[in-house]
């Protein structure tokens, strides 16, 4: 589409995007409040960051949250990478339609449900619940998200690029390794990030199948939650989303100096 | 003779390196199938049919500690006789107990009409992103995502503030005089309709905004060529051409919506029935594994069709990126 | 029944002083931010005229087109239709129609449905609607697709789709937006035809844009040849092939040769002009250039006949060089020659016999000459 905005289209987009953003900043702003009503402003302190890095159980969460989401993250973008491939490269293989309902139908289950059923085979398993079952659990509902972002992009790569390669004398591995995968890096970097947010922030399917000691930060922010609200979760949740916006403006940036400086070789290039 | 004898190496070369190349990309396409095709099924596929046993097992034995159920230690004749052990007792429990027929009636209500409101939310903000000058979608664009990378207990959260009774929307109501008593939102279905209509938007205006940006604007232009007003051609030209858009969001949030925890149990209050709630409780209160996952096994069943839609629609997209 | 052709001829209403315009642009500028899409532009166009609208890609053809249409307004100036002011009134209550350049055909709708799209918004009767439709289907010869969707149709289908769609609401103008830009050489010509034999019938008012300059000049009674937002020449295809307005013009549209240089003589009956390139030049043709005036001397390629000998005849002005290339185009064949201070003329020849009796090749001395009629004197 292309045509100038009417007030109407102007109105529409701040005013959504103010009900997107009006409650995070007023969570950021109340974060900061000497008083400990998280509705009354009381003066500006940081006090609640201090009590929270003092709160050990806290930070021990936020550690066995970082390690899972490092872990379940990378092991989900190799998998996950895997079936785009699978999906994008084979199109005909017994049980593809199971196959692609099974990468699919993740990104709709609901939590509670998938929570569920990975306790239970867990349990039947005989795995004790902790560490290794969130970090399982976590990998195969991220790698659908994976999946599906990598595709994406392998749908659009031209082929005729690993034909040029191969043609040249590649291996079908060095293919891949040299052609393939640079190029749709930036898809996979991405399913990375978002297995790895997906992974930061899941409460239900961790409550299900994580264990004592292996409680993860929203878990621990979710019982404290349901005590009521104090200042340090909203500290708490300022960092996480500190966190999380940084890296997500961080990536986009980087994309985004790639693609102008790519432009502007091709822009130079082009004039001799 | 040399010459024979060079053609021949030379063939014999060809079809060693062939042969080779074509077992590497064999092996290479039965990886790449088979090592994410297991994962799923023993992580995802296998679980669900674990449920679906569980469910028709007797309550004692699944009771913690853990008897195991699917015993195949016993070979296939153990397995068979544990079949005739299964019971659809827990299925009649759900069928007696009006308790559970509310749930889902509810949970299938709310998850619809919050839909709906996501729907009269996103629509506009879609088709206002998608009129945007193209210099400044990819802003906006990062903008409709950006939320949806923070935490979503996060964001649920960050409305308790607001809508309790003495909450920051109250006080802003009262200041400014429009009200004088508080209102009441917070444990109310409204608080779960903000909550899940707040939740669950980029879901619903990514899709919309997809299918009106490749809109070929000229088509409205034509549409007014033709003698029709503005508002008449967004109803006969731009709304039914971003329906596979509207389809796709609606799915996207009524499926999660449906069997949605967080949201009703943080903002919908104790007397809020909503299937996700029920089966949590089941498990972690009253810790009744097989009537969880009946819970479970009838709420998949409830939205089997709109995962195939979704599935179907995915497909069609695919199919059209191609 | 008159044919085509005798209709045309008198039909001449820019030369009839009594006559009223159909459409007037008058003083129209169209801005978008700082760049300026058409300056200043003035421009009549009369009932019932084929007029073509000829320029280079953002030169702000389509911008006049979607003024007329309704799609933008001007910056400052007025356009008027058949005597009423434009301004203000929106794109669904002008009497004009348009094709659309991509067709714009819309894709959840039938063909039928598309050419009744126009007619329901009028709010005519189903019964009317379903006749009209049926006419339009039958005009464009597309009886048996009525029920087909767009993406079902071929390009040349949708094309006529696109035209029974603008014209079934019978407008008083029909605009064409690059009417024939998506089609193949071969069906574009033929096309063509159709379009203008259509036009007959209807006896509707065409303004066609296009960069296409062929298509203009066999389609349209009038072509105005616009660049950078001004008009630089409106007149007939002919004219604007064999008198040229400007260089600009001369260059434009078709081939030709420019010889730059001054006028060292002017009398009645024509110039003489001193050419840079060495040649001296006498025509006939000399507008209003004065004697000391730098000027260019157009000459289009099949006027000018390449010979390996001197030209017989003493008024021919010629010039002495060497077969630089040769282009084969089967029909025709076009020399390349040189002239002795490097200056390269493009003369071609028509091959109307298989085999000629005067091989020019690489390398060898030819003669360019044309006769003092061939060519016109630019001061533009």
């Amino acid at each position: 589409m292309n045509a100038s905005l009417s007030r109407f289209n102007i109105a529409s987009i701040v005013l959504g995007f103010a009900f997107l953003y009006l409650p995070i900043v007023l969570l950021i702003v109340f974060s900061f409040n000497e008083s400990k009503l998280v509705t009354v402003w009381g003066g500006f302190s940081t006090k609640w960051y201090v009590a929270m890095f003092q709160n050990r159980g806290l930070m021990d969460a936020a550690w066995v949250t970082a390690r899972v989401a490092f872990i379940s993250a990378t092991v989900a973008t190799v998998l996950g990478t895997m079936a785009a491939l699978a999906l994008t490269r084979y199109t005909r293989f017994r049980g593809r339609l199971l196959f692609s309902g099974m990468v699919f139908a993740p990104l709709v289950m609901p939590e509670v449900i998938t929570g569920l059923s990975l306790l239970l085979l867990f349990v039947s398993m005989g795995l004790d619940r902790g560490f290794l079952t969130v970090t399982l659990a976590h990998i195969t509902f991220t790698m659908c998200f994976v999946a599906v972002v990598v595709q994406s992009r392998l749908v659009t790569f031209d082929r005729s690029l690993e034909e040029a390669a191969m043609d040249l004398g590649a291996t079908p591995v060095t293919t891949f390794f040299q052609v393939t995968l640079p190029v749709i890096l930036p898809a996979i970097i991405s399913g990375w990030m978002l297995a790895f947010t997906l992974s930061l922030d899941d409460l239900v399917i961790a409550s299900f199948t994580s264990g004592p000691g292996a409680t993860t930060l929203p878990m621990k922010i979710y019982s404290q939650v349901r005590l009521g609200v104090t200042p340090e979760i909203n500290a708490v949740c300022t960092l996480l989303i500190a966190v999380v916006t940084v890296g997500v403006i961080a990536a986009a940036i980087v994309n985004k100096r790639r693609e102008v400086q790519r432009q502007r070789d091709e822009h130079a290039a082009q004039r001799g | 003779m040399s010459n024979a004898a060079f053609s021949q190496s030379a063939s014999h070369a060809g079809t060693d390196t062939g042969l080779g190349t074509r077992i590497v990309r064999a092996v290479a396409a039965r990886l790449v199938i088979a090592v994410p095709y297991i994962w799923l099924l023993l992580f995802f596929l296998i679980p669900f049919v674990i449920v679906f046993k569980i469910s028709l097992s007797q309550t004692a034995i699944a009771m913690p500690p853990y008897v195991p159920v699917l015993d195949f230690s016993e070979g296939v004749g153990g397995f068979l006789a544990s079949l005739r052990e299964f019971s659809i007792d827990n299925y009649l429990w759900l069928t007696e107990d009006a308790l559970y027929f509310n749930a889902y009636v509810s949970s299938l209500t709310i998850a619809g009409i919050s839909t709906i409101l996501t729907l009269l939310v996103g629509y506009p903000i879609a088709y206002g992103m998608a009129r945007a000058p193209a210099s400044l979608r990819p802003i906006l664009l990062m903008l409709v995502i950006l939320p949806f990378w923070t935490s979503f207990l996060i964001r649920v959260y960050a409305w308790i503030g607001i809508l309790k009774p003495e909450g920051l929307l109250n006080q802003l109501l009262l200041t400014i005089g429009v009200i004088d008593q508080p209102l009441i939102i917070m444990n109310t279905h409204t608080a779960i309709f903000i909550g899940i209509v707040y939740s669950y938007l980029p879901f619903m205006v990514l899709p919309l905004y997809s299918a009106l940006e490749k809109m070929d604007y000229s088509l409205i232009e034509a549409a007014q060529d033709l003698g029709c007003p503005p508002t008449s051609a967004f109803w006969k030209i731009t709304f039914p051409l971003s329906l596979p858009g509207v389809v796709a969001g609606c799915l996207l949030v009524f499926i999660p919506a449906v069997g949605e925890f967080v949201i009703p149990d943080l903002l919908g209050g104790s007397q809020t029935l909503m299937i996700g709630k029920t089966l949590w409780n089941e498990f972690f209160a009253n810790r009744d594994w097989p009537v969880s996952s009946a819970v479970a096994v009838i709420l998949l069943l409830l939205l089997v069709v709109p995962i195939v839609l979704f599935q179907n629609a995915q497909a069609r997209a695919q199919e059209q990126g191609r | 029944m008159q044919s085509l052709g005798s209709i045309r001829r008198d039909f001449a209403p820019w030369n009839d002083q009594a006559a009223k315009p159909y459409i007037v642009f008058d003083q129209v500028t169209k801005r978008f931010g700082d760049f300026t899409a058409v300056n200043n532009l003035s421009l009549s166009i009369y009932e019932r005229e084929f007029f073509a609208l000829l320029g280079a890609s953002g030169c702000g053809k389509s911008t006049l087109l979607r003024m007329l249409a309704g799609f933008e307004e001007p910056t400052s100036g007025r356009i008027l239709l058949d005597g009423q002011d434009l301004r203000g009134i929106p794109p669904y209550r002008r009497p004009v129609n348009m094709m659309f350049q991509s067709y714009a055909l819309f894709p959840h709708m039938s063909v039928e449905a598309n050419i009744a799209f126009g007619l329901k918004q009028e709010g005519m009767e189903a019964s009317k609607i379903a006749e009209r439709v049926a006419e339009m289907l039958k005009l464009v010869k597309l009886e048996q697709f009525a029920k087909r969707k767009p993406h079902q149709l071929s390009g040349g289908q949708r094309q006529r789709v696109a035209l029974a769609r603008s014209v079934a609401k019978r407008p008083k103008v029909l605009l064409l937006d690059e009417p024939l830009g998506a089609l193949d050489k071969k069906l574009r010509e033929e096309t063509q035809f159709e379009l203008m034999d259509l036009q007959q019938k209807l006896g509707l008012t065409f303004v066609v844009v296009t960069h296409d300059q062929e298509e203009a000049m066999t389609m349209a009674d009038r072509i105005a040849i616009i660049d950078k937002g001004e008009v630089m020449q409106v007149a007939t295809p002919a004219e604007v092939y064999e008198a040229p307005g400007s260089r600009f013009v001369a260059n434009f549209v078709g081939n030709v040769n420019m010889f730059e240089g001054t006028v060292t003589a002017r009398d009645a009956s024509g110039a003489s002009i001193d050419g840079d390139s060495g040649i001296s030049i006498r025509t006939e043709n000399a507008g209003d250039a004065q004697a000391g005036a730098k000027i260019a001397y157009a000459v289009r390629p099949e006027k000018i006949k390449v010979s390996s000998r001197p030209p017989m005849d003493i008024d021919s002005n010629a010039a002495e060089g060497e077969v630089y290339d040769i282009a084969y185009f089967g029909d025709m064949t076009v020399y390349y020659v040189k002239l002795g201070n490097g200056l390269v003329v493009k003369a071609a020849s028509l091959n109307s016999a298989r085999l000629t009796d005067d091989p020019l090749t690489w390398n060898d001395r030819a003669w360019i000459s044309f006769k003092p009629d061939s060519g016109v004197v630019l001061t533009r």
